[in-house]
């Protein structure tokens, strides 16, 4: 008789200053456990200074079935891309 | 006289984290998650590298040519100095938990004294440990709320692993001749003292995690003199096999 633990989608922020990014997924029975596992699984290795957790089922995401409406309009609009400025050497993480 | 007493003190406080972490390493690969598996081993890892530090150290005072590995690899059963609960089997995952519980509130309190230790190489190694000793603290305390206020399977067993194991637990805290030296010598904290507030640590978890500390006083003693249960010469037939097989091998 054996009840799977949720999966919970892991973020982790490397440094002060830089966004959360996706790292993966693992199970946890709560929030707190998640936490727990996060650190032990995905920041042996001083990855992070932060952890956010989130239940899979919580999120929702597009159908892949749409893909063609949802993106493809953006293809041929390259002037919605900035590479008409010169950057600055000074400016990081662009 | 002094130096050995020395090097006795600080094999006590290696061997119990050398013992408690063979235990944790035994679980390596059979862990109930794989999260679960992760999160024991690397306490495991964290014990034995405070184990290095100990026992280099002990060796160092020593100064017989011994090394680190011939303190933690060559004794003999009865030179260990771990405790009785240590050393106990890892029945099921509740008494995996009970007994990292048990120890971790009495590292945690132990650490946070040797801080202040006379000794600057034990206060250095305290310092550098504590944060580790938090967090096992942290996992194993949880998992005492989860389990004990958990389902009443999961109460049950938690129930059972304290009414065995906290007999083995105040071994932790019989004084024996070297750490009563190194108490008045300002190295270490005064067990009794370290005891009392223990049970209220001890008693503030269990008490949210629905758990009764069995009432009847009868305790085991003796581990860190020597003696101990059975359990501990089959953790060292494993723990020495390969240095006992093939003497001096490295790799």
């Amino acid at each position: 008789m054996k009840k799977e633990w949720p999966i919970w989608e892991i973020f982790i922020r490397s440094k002060n200053g830089l966004e959360h990014r996706h790292v993966g997924s693992l199970h946890a029975a709560d929030a707190e456990m998640a936490i727990q596992n996060a650190r032990d699984v995905y920041t042996r290795r001083q990855e992070g200074v932060s952890v956010w957790v989130v239940e899979s089922k919580h999120i929702t995401a597009s159908n892949p079935e749409k893909s063609g409406e949802l993106f493809e309009p953006a293809k041929d609009k390259v002037y919605r891309h900035p590479t008409f400025y010169n950057l600055p050497d000074e400016v990081k993480h662009m | 006289m002094e130096q050995e007493k020395l090097v006795n003190y600080i094999t006590i406080l290696g061997d119990n984290s050398m013992i408690l972490g063979q235990r944790l390493g035994e679980l390596c690969g059979h862990g109930p998650e794989l999260e679960t598996d992760i999160a024991l081993t690397n306490i495991s890892l964290d014990l034995f590298g405070q184990v290095r530090n100990y026992f280099q150290y002990a060796a160092e005072v020593e100064g017989k040519g011994r090394t680190e590995d011939d303190f933690a690899m060559l004794r003999l059963e009865h030179e260990y100095k771990n405790s009785l609960l240590v050393e106990q089997p890892n029945t099921d995952f509740a008494f995996v938990i009970v007994r990292q519980f048990f120890y971790d509130v009495f590292q945690r309190l132990l650490m946070k004294s040797l801080i202040n230790s006379k000794n600057d190489q034990l206060a250095a190694i305290a310092k550098k440990s504590i944060k580790e000793v938090e967090y096992h603290f942290d996992f194993s305390s949880t998992w005492m709320k989860r389990l004990g206020d958990g389902t009443g399977e999961s109460h049950e067993r938690v129930q059972h692993a304290v009414n065995e194991l906290w007999r083995f637990a105040m071994d932790l805290f019989k004084e024996t001749e070297t750490e009563k030296w190194a108490a008045e010598m300002g190295l270490g904290p005064d067990l009794n003292e370290l005891k009392s507030e223990y049970l209220k640590v001890v008693k503030e978890i269990c008490d949210e995690a629905t758990i009764e500390l069995p009432q009847e006083e009868v305790f085991q003693y003796g581990g860190k003199e020597g003696r101990h249960s059975e359990y501990l010469g089959y953790i060292l037939t494993d723990f020495q096999y390969m240095q006992r097989a093939y003497p001096n091998m490295k790799w």
